[in-house]
């Protein structure tokens, strides 16, 4: 109590009217985060307070975020931005940690050989470091009122948002039978591996199968995922719920299952968008669709700039100097590669500004206009 | 093409393909480099600026004691400087969005000046550096209230000229906050007072914000040091602006930088382009902490060359700049503060006469014709 309220005093006359005044145009979060990285006003950041690194692959980070966030439904994910060379990725993550631990929250990145940020982590993620975040998002989640029966599937990295649903259920007190399944190439690839067998030996209700595709043999489930599966588990579809996150193959599986027993609508699935491919052909022009995404409007994209594409489809951004030269014309792509139309440069990267004067489509592209 | 200055020679159409390309070699080079280095730069300026402020400010409440007061003032102009011309202006021209940190984002930077942000952005990263030295569409030649070239027509009004050039110097970010309004539009009747109702509000409402900060809360915190607080922040925002217009007018108005015509201009090719801000610009010479506090605009020939690189790079690249020239043999117009400011003063002084001063009138000449392909499809190709 007597830490808490000198905090809540600094926060409340930092947020007023007059600091406000005082520090205009620039606002306080910019002079306070010059000492305090984790500090805003608005912004939810986060400060890494542990890191463990429990596979050759993964990392796993213990996040405080500052009094910004709003927590989380065990399920959803969010946007974790952090600096790498000089320049501002961000990626989604979901929260692994139970929905009740308030200050805390744990996220899991896989690191994979094409990847950007995760291999980032693994490599140098350390205590005191800070991440931007946002708050968390998705509908992949508990239903308020829980289940009787609940069928929680993953398959590798995949596994972060079940493993919330499952720690936030164990420690609520959940009483209904839970089942887990979880695939991954062996035993040394299963981040939170420690972990599910203690909560599986803590909870009677809980039970753990491991399928492992390079290890026959050493798990409860053989192979990919087949309807065999489900009995093992010994879970009833019909009267579950069933959450599955994973790759495509998994999930495509799981679908056909609960497809064919006419349970779509008991079943959940997540699927970590994979990143757009970094190798395209600078010289071919990729056809595809640009999306205006604010404005709702969508052309079938050729290979003149975005600007001239925009303005053929109705559209009025704001533009100048149709060079490249005064940035007038400065927006933010979401998705898709697009091409410098005066280096013949490819860039691939999610959520980047662009002077869309100069920059082409290449494939699908989706604009913030 | 007008000038006080001998005319530079004329490249051949391939000649200024060849310097078009060598330059644009040098600026694909630099975009590809970017990273953690220009980042850790502007973060410390960034972090130099926001100390400067706090510490200047700070003292400036104990204004009434004279170290103080001449400490913070000089904290708060330099503060001010950096905020404006190392920072603002570079950051605003979109130098730093390849970071992706909305902190240094070209569109979302406001600066500590009248001047909201958004209109500075028309009037210079277009208006100004799309159509640099064009007389009649470079608005920043003369800022539409100075004679700064003899092709402009004398009239009477401009025996005033080197008054009203002290006046906007004093009052420069005021000047700036009411360039984009392109007032002269109103006696031509080319716009309406209505037309500009829009931009008034927004240049009213930032500048009251800047004015209450900068002349009413922080003195009156002071309580009965408030007048000495006043006139510490009025003393810091005149440095930063004469300072501003030194440095600005010394980027395109010396002796030896040349006008061009928007005949000249049309249909110009990316070489030519380049050939334009080349000889439209000059350069300052000086040490490194005279470059940051110039905002590196002490490298104006570079930053017209690349506007959106980061400026801190314009010192190793001049190098490359200056051999290129040398090679074509164009001009590189650089020299010391005192030699270029004297050539701009001496400028100003003579332009309020009629004529051009000199009496020297050439014809304007042509730049070496070239395909008349429009900058769009080049950029295109």
């Amino acid at each position: 109590m007597f830490t808490q309220t000198p905090q809540r005093l600094t926060r409340r006359v930092l947020s007023s009217k007059l600091a406000d005044a005082l520090t205009t145009p620039h606002g306080v979060d910019r002079y306070v985060e010059l000492v305090r990285p984790a500090f805003s006003l608005r912004d939810v950041r986060a400060e890494v307070v542990a890191v463990r690194r429990a596979t050759a692959r993964s990392v796993t980070l213990a996040l405080r975020p500052n009094a910004n966030w709003q927590g989380f439904r065990a399920g959803q994910f969010v946007r974790l931005s952090t600096e790498i060379d000089g320049v501002r990725h961000t990626r989604c993550y979901s929260p692994a940690s139970s929905a009740h631990v308030g200050d805390l929250i744990e996220l899991t990145a896989h690191a994979q050989a094409d990847g950007v940020v995760s291999p980032f982590l693994r490599a140098g993620a350390q205590p005191g470091m800070v991440v931007s975040l946002s708050q968390a998002e998705g509908d992949f989640v508990l239903p308020d009122e829980r289940p009787d029966q609940l069928l929680l599937i993953s398959g590798g990295s995949g596994i972060t948002p079940v493993m919330s649903m499952l720690r936030t259920l164990c420690q609520e007190g959940y009483r209904g039978r839970i089942a887990f399944l979880h695939y991954a190439r062996d035993e040394h690839d299963v981040a939170y591996r420690r972990q599910l067998a203690e909560l599986a030996a803590g909870h009677a209700n809980v039970r753990l199968l491991h399928g492992f595709s390079r290890q026959p043999g050493a798990g409860e489930l053989e192979g990919r995922f087949e309807r065999a599966h489900v009995h093992a588990a010994r879970i009833d579809p019909a009267r579950a719920l069933t959450f599955a996150c994973g790759p495509t193959g998994l999930l495509d599986a799981v679908r056909t299952t609960w497809a064919g027993d006419a349970l779509e609508e008991r079943l959940h699935v997540e699927q970590f968008t994979a990143p757009a491919p970094a190798q395209v052909d600078p010289d071919a022009h990729v056809a595809g669709s640009v999306r205006f995404a604010r404005s709702g409007v969508e052309a079938s994209g050729t290979a003149a700039p975005l600007l001239d594409q925009a303005e053929a489809a109705g559209l009025t951004p704001k533009s100048g100097c149709r060079m490249g030269i005064c940035h007038t014309c400065t927006c933010r792509k979401l998705e898709g590669a697009v091409r410098d139309v005066r280096t013949g440069e490819v860039s691939t990267a999610p959520d980047e500004l662009i002077q869309i004067c100069v920059n082409a489509p290449v494939g699908d592209v989706t604009l913030d206009i | 093409m007008s000038t006080t200055a001998p005319q530079p020679p004329q490249l051949t159409p391939e000649q200024l393909d060849a310097f078009g390309r060598e330059l644009d070699a040098i600026r694909e080079r630099v975009t590809a480099d970017l990273g953690e280095r220009d980042a850790a730069y502007i973060r410390r300026i960034i972090k130099a600026q926001r100390g400067l402020e706090i510490g200047g400010r700070g003292l400036l409440e104990f204004g009434f004691l004279p170290p103080a007061w001449l400490a913070g003032t000089a904290a708060l102009s330099l503060s001010k400087i950096l905020d404006n011309m190392e920072i603002g202006h570079n950051v605003m021209h979109g130098q730093y969005d390849w970071m992706n940190d909305e902190a240094v984002n070209g569109q979302a930077f406001e600066w500590d000046s009248a001047c909201p942000s958004e209109q500075w952005r028309h009037s210079h990263n277009y208006m100004h550096h799309t159509h640099t030295n064009i007389l009649g569409k470079d608005r920043d030649i003369g800022y539409g209230v100075l004679r700064m070239s003899e092709d402009q027509k004398w009239h009477p009004y401009y025996l005033g000229n080197p008054v009203y050039a002290a006046l906007l110097a004093l009052l420069f970010q005021w000047g700036v906050a009411l360039h984009d309004l392109e007032v002269e539009q109103l006696n031509t009747g080319k716009a309406k007072w209505s037309d500009k109702r829009g931009m008034l509000k927004e240049i009213w409402r930032k500048g009251r914000r800047q004015a209450l900060k900068d002349y009413a809360l922080f003195p009156l915190l002071a309580g009965p040091g408030a007048p000495f607080t006043l006139a510490g922040n009025l003393t810091a925002n005149a440095v930063r602006n004469v300072w501003a217009f030194m440095i600005i007018f010394c980027g395109h108005f010396p002796e030896g930088t040349h006008e061009f015509t928007e005949e000249e201009c049309e249909g110009e090719t990316r070489g030519e382009w380049y050939y334009r801000q080349l000889l439209g610009s000059a350069n300052l010479t000086g040490g490194e902490l005279f470059h940051i506090m110039s905002g590196n605009l002490s490298h104006q020939i570079e930053h017209h060359l690349f506007p959106d690189l980061p400026a801190h790079r314009y010192a190793e690249l001049a190098v490359e700049v200056r051999e290129i020239c040398a090679r074509y043999g164009l001009p590189y117009n650089s020299g010391p503060l005192h030699k270029q400011f004297g050539s701009v003063v001496k400028k100003i002084v003579k332009l309020a006469l009629p004529g051009g001063g000199g009496g020297d009138e050439r014809a304007p000449e042509p730049i070496a014709a070239a395909p008349a392909a429009a900058e769009r499809e080049l950029v295109a190709a």
